[in-house]
């Protein structure tokens, strides 16, 4: 059965309505509360629900906007956070166990510009473990279903975020994507999601995977509502030294502007010539956005990038050495979980093995493995000049394409216990995703049409890195063009 | 056996790895301040602390000094990354360190000692410093102990570490390369340089090997050095155990040693076999830092004299060598040196003074009060005796060195007085004279110790040597 929203309100929709008086932010709360109240038990989309405080915060604001004050441009909207996102004083988990019950002193830098804006945090959501899988089922606390078919998994590693969108428990929620953990289960659980350019939205307060590939973005029912979020909490921080120096790109105002000679990339190695594994429903919907885009104007063609065949083997390097390091701290010593042990060295050992599931365990080991010495160069080294000649191959495709266009994930959403037996079908689900990570550039997914199993398809827009405005402005022509392609078919 | 001397056959070779707290207001990746005694754990944040999600921000006050400090030891700064060390110790929040690997900030210089040996420098690189840990019970050390305790205000002060080349072979080289270090690190002000409060952390890589070889053996690293005196009797210590490892068909296993300051002996401490593999990759939540070249001609344009400089300066004027004059410069007397000898003094005398009569500081010594003391006791109107207490005087309550001289009754002796003393000694003394006229010099003391008697040490023995040698001549 389907716990997914009919027509849901939008952010801006909600944002326009609480500001103007049309309704008032505790009955938006009230709204999507009792969506959560309904089906989360069945859904599992969050750690933590934070319904008091959420309805709290909705009151305060109606004041403020009562008073006559301008509360910003997500006047009571409804979000939520990932649960590698520190909130001041709330438990932050990264759903796993040896972060249980540890509150951060201090807030991610997009948990506090979310609430600059007047967004209404609604609760944390579930995730692979420390952000590591496809399909949240790594994570400690249990699954998050697919609210579109509870029997299957909603993608991951930020599955609960997409879920609580595709759900309506709120209008936006961040998401953070080092291969695809955005837009993957964006497009499983049909909903946008978007991985900026890396260093466009402020890492601080993100509880790190692998830092050279983590970044915050937004799922949302629309391209308009991403477009909005980003703008609220992209731009320089000056917390985050990989933070790009510049404000946020303005995207809302580009968003009509159609596609009209701008020059589409159809990338061949995902389009079924050289990464095997992508299923037929899913290039066929890949397909027909490309096509409609051409109808609408745009100039489409193919482009090869080889070196995006390597890039799932490149970052199964790059991002475990960096977990190995990143994940070091949680040694036992300061927060979260302790286990005891005769002496220091056993009670980290002890902690470390109760706390950290298989998964995280065997990334943990591969990373320390890729960086270990006289293994460095054949293995993190090389991993790393992959990366840049990727880099080199999208710069030289952006020379003759504004936007590139592919699969987000190779299938739909599949069944619980599908792949976990087999961690490398599990690693497959990013496929499409991981280049644009190890690049650097921004890509988003949009939903476009269904697959032969009647579940949501999202197709992939790239773009060179700092060009968000034109990934949006082709990511909402195809947001349009499979809207009337929905209207046809009915 | 004087410290700096090996058995016969056996060279003595040191590097030295000296890690040193900037002087800086922050810490090196957040806006803690950077005390030493306060509060434990009152000093920290979520960045210094490690805390999941927090990130580092590089102050560049800590930067700037680091490059100071290169450029003051003749290194090339350069384009630089930094790198995790990683290894897990509970008084390391993140549980890696913050580092420079394979591209320091500070690449290869130098370091002239005053005698004019150079030793060189391999590299000077910016690091994190950890927590301190305090382990309670146990012999003290973490693997004994009931429980410890973590003090993080530390953790994440700005270091740089300054590491030699091994080719020290004295332990006379080694302190004084430490002690140059210190004087650079105050001169330009990137560190108080405290080694008994551990803002200067001297980690001393002894080895030894037959003289004439150029092999370098197994090396042990000496930790917990806490003065320079410490760090010359652990090497002294060490070389001579490596020594007798040898000489019993033995060899020093590679290992961290600490020195036993009580015992004077070092002990074992973490073999480096099986010390961890640190997996050193580049820093992702940094960005290199690439100075530009005006910001380092900026630093070479602003740089203080540093000793070396001050030194030659000194030496040149006082028409000396640079180590004669070493230890006024040590003691900072060089600017008063110096006006002294552009007030007209010779520079034998006033370096004469500064190391042997001014060591506690000048007081009221003017530099023109100074030069006229010089100058009366080089004319011989002061005997060295009366120049001395002339000069204390000076230091004491100031005042021009002829007032002094006279109101103290240190009357330039007439000549003419001198001679019909000389003469009334000669006659006195005809065999005594005649073994002076031969030649025999040793009997030229008695004659000047005769005169100084009779004068009660106000005769300038100068003049007497003149007198007696032209009475020889002419006899
Ligand atoms: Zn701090």
């Amino acid at each position: 059965m389907s716990h997914a929203v009919d027509n849901p309100s939008t952010a801006i929709e909600i944002a326009q309505a609480v500001a103007s008086g049309a309704t008032n932010a505790s009955t938006v709360m009230d709204e999507h509360l009792a969506r959560i109240e309904a089906s989360e038990t069945e859904v599992h989309a969050f750690n933590l629900v934070l319904a008091d405080q959420a309805r709290q915060h909705a009151d305060a604001l109606d004041a403020r906007i009562a008073a006559g004050e301008d509360v910003g441009p997500l006047a009571g909207v409804p979000i939520a956070l990932k649960d590698n996102m520190c909130t001041r004083g709330i438990a932050t988990t990264c759903s796993s166990r040896i972060l249980e019950g540890w509150e951060p002193p201090y807030n991610a830098t997009v948990a506090d510009r979310l609430a600059n804006a007047g967004a209404i945090l609604v609760g944390k959501t579930n995730l692979d473990e420390f952000a590591m899988g496809s399909s949240t089922e790594n994570s400690a606390f249990g699954p998050t279903k697919n609210p579109h078919d509870l029997s299957r998994v909603p993608g991951g590693s930020s599955g609960g975020s997409a879920a609580a969108v595709a759900a309506g428990y709120v209008a936006a929620s961040l998401g953070s994507d080092t291969g695809g953990s955005i837009r993957q289960p964006a497009a499983l659980c049909g909903v946008v999601g978007v991985k900026p350019t890396y260093g466009a939205v402020s890492r601080y307060g993100l509880i790190a995977f692998a830092s050279s590939l983590d970044q915050i973005g937004p799922f949302t029912h629309t391209v308009a509502d991403a477009a909005l979020v980003h703008e609220v909490i992209g731009g320089h921080d000056p917390l985050d030294s990989t933070s790009i120096p510049q404000p946020a790109p303005a995207l809302t105002e580009v968003l009509d502007r159609g596609v009209d000679g701008l020059r589409v990339g159809l990338i061949d190695e995902m389009m079924g010539h050289g990464i095997d594994g992508i299923s037929a429903d899913v290039l066929a919907r890949t397909n027909e956005a490309a096509e409609a885009l051409a109808a609408a104007g745009a100039k489409v063609d193919r482009v090869s990038i080889p070196a995006s065949i390597y890039g799932l083997s490149s970052y199964y390097l790059v991002a475990p050495a960096e977990a190995s390091s990143n994940l070091s701290r949680y040694d036992g010593v300061r927060y979260g979980l302790r286990e005891d042990g005769a002496n220091v060295v056993e009670m980290n050992t002890a902690t470390r093995t109760a706390g950290f599931g298989d998964e995280v365990k065997r990334r943990i080991m591969l990373g320390t493995y890729a960086l270990s010495a006289g293994y460095y160069d054949a293995y993190y080294g090389k991993a790393q000049r992959l990366r840049t000649l990727l880099a080199q191959e999208f710069n030289e495709a952006y020379q003759r394409f504004d936007v590139l266009l592919s699969p987000t994930s190779p299938c739909t959403a599949f069944a619980f216990g599908d792949k976990t037996a087999d961690p490398m079908a599990m690693y497959l689900n990013d496929v499409c995703t991981i280049p644009s990570n190890l690049s650097g550039d921004p890509a988003m997914s949009v939903p476009f049409g269904i697959g032969d199993d009647g579940m949501p398809v999202g197709v992939q827009v790239l773009a060179p890195a700092t060009h968000e405005p034109v990934m949006f402005q082709v990511a909402a022509e195809v947001e349009r063009l499979a809207a009337e392609a929905k209207g046809a078919a009915q | 056996m004087s410290e700096s001397d090996l058995p016969e056959g056996w060279e003595l070779v040191v590097g030295l790895e000296v890690h040193v707290e900037l002087a800086t207001n922050t810490k090196l990746f957040c806006s803690c301040p950077n005390m030493f005694g306060d509060e434990a754990n009152t000093n920290v944040c979520p960045t210094c602390l490690g805390l999941p999600g927090s990130l580092p921000v590089v102050n560049e006050q800590a930067v700037h000094f680091a490059m100071v400090l290169g450029r003051a030891l003749g290194c090339t700064v350069q384009p630089s990354v930094f790198a995790r060390k990683n290894y897990f110790y509970p008084d390391m929040p993140k549980d890696y360190q913050v580092s420079q690997y394979d591209l320091p900030t500070n690449g290869e210089g130098a370091l002239e000692l005053p005698d004019g040996y150079v030793v060189g420098i391999e590299r000077a690189h910016i690091e994190e410093d950890t927590g301190k840990s305090t382990h309670v019970g146990g012999d003290g050390r973490i693997s004994g102990a009931d429980y410890s305790l973590v003090d993080y205000n530390r953790a994440g002060v700005p270091l740089v570490e300054v590491v030699s080349r091994p080719n020290m072979h004295t332990i006379e080289h080694a302190k004084a390369y430490v002690s140059e270090l210190r004087d650079i690190l105050l001169a330009t002000g990137v560190s108080d340089a405290k080694m008994e409060e551990g803002s200067m952390r001297v980690d001393a890589n002894v080895s030894v090997r037959p003289t004439g070889s150029t092999e370098l053996r197994t090396r042990c690293e000496i930790k917990n050095v806490n003065s320079i005196r410490s760090m010359g009797r652990a090497i002294d210590y060490e070389a001579h155990r490596h020594i007798d490892l040898y000489n019993n068909n033995d060899a020093p296993r590679q290992e961290t040693r600490h020195w036993d300051e009580a015992n004077g002996r070092t002990r074992p401490g973490r073999s480096k076999e099986d010390a961890d593999d640190y997996r050193y990759f580049a820093e992702p939540d940094l960005l290199p830092l690439d100075p530009t070249a005006a910001e380092i001609a900026a630093i070479d344009e602003a740089m203080p004299a540093l000793p070396q400089q001050r030194r030659r300066a000194l030496a040149e004027a006082a028409g000396l060598v640079p180590a004669d004059v070493a230890l006024v410069v040590e003691r900072n007397q060089d600017e008063l040196a110096l006006a002294a000898l552009a007030a007209g003094a010779g520079g034998a005398g006033v370096v004469k003074h500064l190391i042997n009569n001014l060591a506690d500081g000048a007081g009221q010594l003017t530099p023109e009060a100074f030069a006229g003391l010089v100058s009366m006791e080089t004319r011989g109107d002061l005997s060295s005796t009366q120049a001395k207490t002339v000069l204390a005087e000076l230091v004491a309550n100031g005042g021009q060195p002829a007032d002094v001289a006279a109101g103290l009754g240190f009357e330039a002796m007439d000549t003419s007085e001198l001679e019909i003393l000389v003469d009334g000694l000669i006659a006195d003394n005809p065999d005594e004279w005649g073994r002076f006229c031969e030649g025999d010099k040793k009997i030229q003391g008695f004659f000047v110790g005769q005169i100084m008697k009779a004068t009660k040490g106000q005769a300038d023995g100068k003049v007497v040597n003149q007198l007696l040698a032209s009475r020889a001549s002419s006899s």
